[in-house]
């Protein structure tokens, strides 16, 4: 038995059975999975939560299935890392990465809406699923759907990174490039849904997938104790991720398992693909779309179908849209990585770009608890890191050799870490 | 002068639409258009348009391969042969 009443629409409240759907039909509007929470009470608890698998399947009963879970048992349940180094280097108090570059088994967050929309697909009994994907989510889904033996269709755009490509390839899904952008995949795919018996997982089972992003949120409350970041910066493309998180908040104050503090949301965008964050900034309910052009391709969504949302929430939660350039985004991944050791894409890159931009800014104030949601991990994506660094010394296995080696990265005055190698103290 | 364009109906809209999957009609704009869909399906009409006016904002139109909204929006011109897609937003990524 789990506690879900029905699908709702988010616009005009209408509500339908728990089925296949992709939208209103009055209104083309989002229909979301609705629970009874009053159900819930004193049944969904901390110590309930807590007695769960170490997954995204601990917060099952906030969750649209009905049976056992079926895919992604070990997905979710990443780290929330105390970013120590890299908040002495912002100047902030307290700072965490919520980091889903390391996530089960496709090192992406969308290995949790999938681990929810193929356990539904299932459920629901399909064979075939599919997706439109700018990449990680057609990982995501192949991954999946290979280990649950289901048929799978994948759609992205002609001109994704080989990383992007051969990640998906290789779980033997068919993989087809559409030549456009990911609205033109978006567009034909919704196409192929109406037409295939298939589970397309962001079309027909939209309501389903989506929820599965909650489990970001979950974590981040029960991981810094059963309490919310007072900051909370996480990246839009569609714009899933961000009004589920607010959703995931929302829920447990809900049922009294963190307090209410107020949360904001923050919504971080490519400069070159940021329709939502310019809505926000012009003070917009409705944002015009773009044609993308950054290197965050994961992220580069020029028609947001929840695009209006993200503006509600973080509007409402009192937060602000912050926008990342090309460079911003890189040098934001290379200082996470020398600071955390953490390696992210350009999404992660552009996230904790615009969480600096909202510090420096001073919309973040320094001394609050920031949250940053990594959703994206960067070995995919090696080729955007190309002539980030300067070549690397190639010597002859001597120690002589080193030495030299060493001696002259002195001469050429070395900064940072390399440069107290040539004097550290010999053992 | 008006021409023959061809709308393609989604799955959402079909039940208005006499569960047809495209209809043609005469028209020589995006606007003529979409008041002919709705002149022959009289209950699509508050499907597609909020007060009547602006287009819903879930719904996406397209012009061949271009949405509307990177065009002239309702008063795109039309041409004989063009396929207007009408598309419900979806998430994705
Ligand atoms: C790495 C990464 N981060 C974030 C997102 C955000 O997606 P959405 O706003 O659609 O939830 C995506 C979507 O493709 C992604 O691949
Ligand atoms: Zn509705």
């Amino acid at each position: 038995m789990s506690y879900v009443a029905c699908l709702r629409c988010k616009e005009c409240g209408a509500e339908y059975p728990i089925t296949p759907r992709t939208v209103c039909d009055h209104d083309f509007g989002p229909v979301e999975v609705a629970y009874d929470y009053a159900a819930m009470q004193g049944k969904v608890t901390r110590t309930s939560i807590e007695a769960g698998p170490r997954s995204l399947w601990r917060y099952k009963d906030l969750l649209p299935i009905e049976g056992e879970p079926k895919v992604g048992l070990h997905s979710g349940y990443t780290p929330l890392v105390k970013a120590d180094r890299l908040a002495r280097e912002l100047g902030v108090r307290e700072l965490y990465i919520k980091d889903d570059s390391t996530n089960y088994p496709t090192f992406s967050y969308k290995d949790r809406v999938v681990s929810v929309a193929l356990t539904k697909a299932m459920e629901f009994g399909f064979d075939t699923v599919g997706c439109a994907s700018t990449g990680n989510l057609a990982h995501s889904v192949a991954a999946h759907a290979a280990k649950a033996g289901l048929r799978t269709v994948v759609l992205v755009p002609e001109d994704l990174e080989e990383g992007k490509i051969v990640g998906s390839r290789v779980f033997g899904p068919l993989l087809v490039k559409i030549k456009g952008n990911y609205d033109d995949v978006n567009r034909l795919c919704s196409q192929i849904a109406d037409k295939y018996p298939w589970a397309i997982v962001n079309v027909n089972l939209r309501p389903f997938y989506t929820e599965g992003a909650k489990t970001h949120g979950f974590e981040i409350a029960e991981q810094m104790g059963w309490q919310l970041p007072k900051h909370t910066v996480v990246p839009v493309a569609g714009g899933t991720i961000l009004p589920k998180v607010w959703k995931a908040y929302r829920e447990l104050i809900e049922l009294g398992l963190v307090e209410d503090n107020g949360p904001r949301i923050h919504a971080a965008q490519a400069a070159g693909c940021n329709p939502v964050v310019k809505a926000i900034a012009e003070g917009e309910e409705i944002f015009q779309p773009q044609k993308p052009n950054t290197i965050a391709k994961s992220i580069a969504i020029g028609n947001p179908a929840d695009g209006y949302y993200v503006i509600k929430v973080v509007t409402e939660s009192g937060g602000a849209g912050e926008s990342a350039t090309d460079p911003e985004i890189l040098a934001a991944i290379g200082l996470l990585a020398r600071t955390e050791g953490i390696f992210t894409e350009p999404a992660g890159g552009t996230t904790l770009a615009c969480a600096i931009k909202l510090i420096q800014s001073g919309r973040i104030p320094r001394d609050e608890p920031v949250c940053v949601c990594i959703t994206g991990n960067g070995l995919k994506t090696i080729e955007v890191m190309t002539g980030q660094f300067e070549s690397s010394p190639v010597i002859a296995p001597r120690l002589g050799e080193f030495e030299q080696m060493l001696a002259k990265l002195d001469e050429n005055g070395a900064s940072g870490a390399h440069a107290r190698l040539a004097t550290s103290k010999v053992i | 002068m008006s021409q023959d364009v061809h709308v393609l109906i989604p799955n959402a809209l079909r039940s208005q639409a006499g569960n047809l999957s495209s209809v043609s009609v005469q028209a020589t704009s995006i606007r003529d258009a979409l008041d002919a869909l709705c002149t022959q399906f009289p209950e699509l009409k508050a499907r597609l348009f909020k007060d009547g006016q602006q287009l819903n904002r879930f719904v996406n139109v397209y012009l061949n391969d271009e949405d509307i909204r990177f065009l002239k929006h309702l008063d795109t011109e039309i041409h004989g042969g063009d396929e207007i897609s009408i598309v419900p937003a979806i998430a994705g990524g």
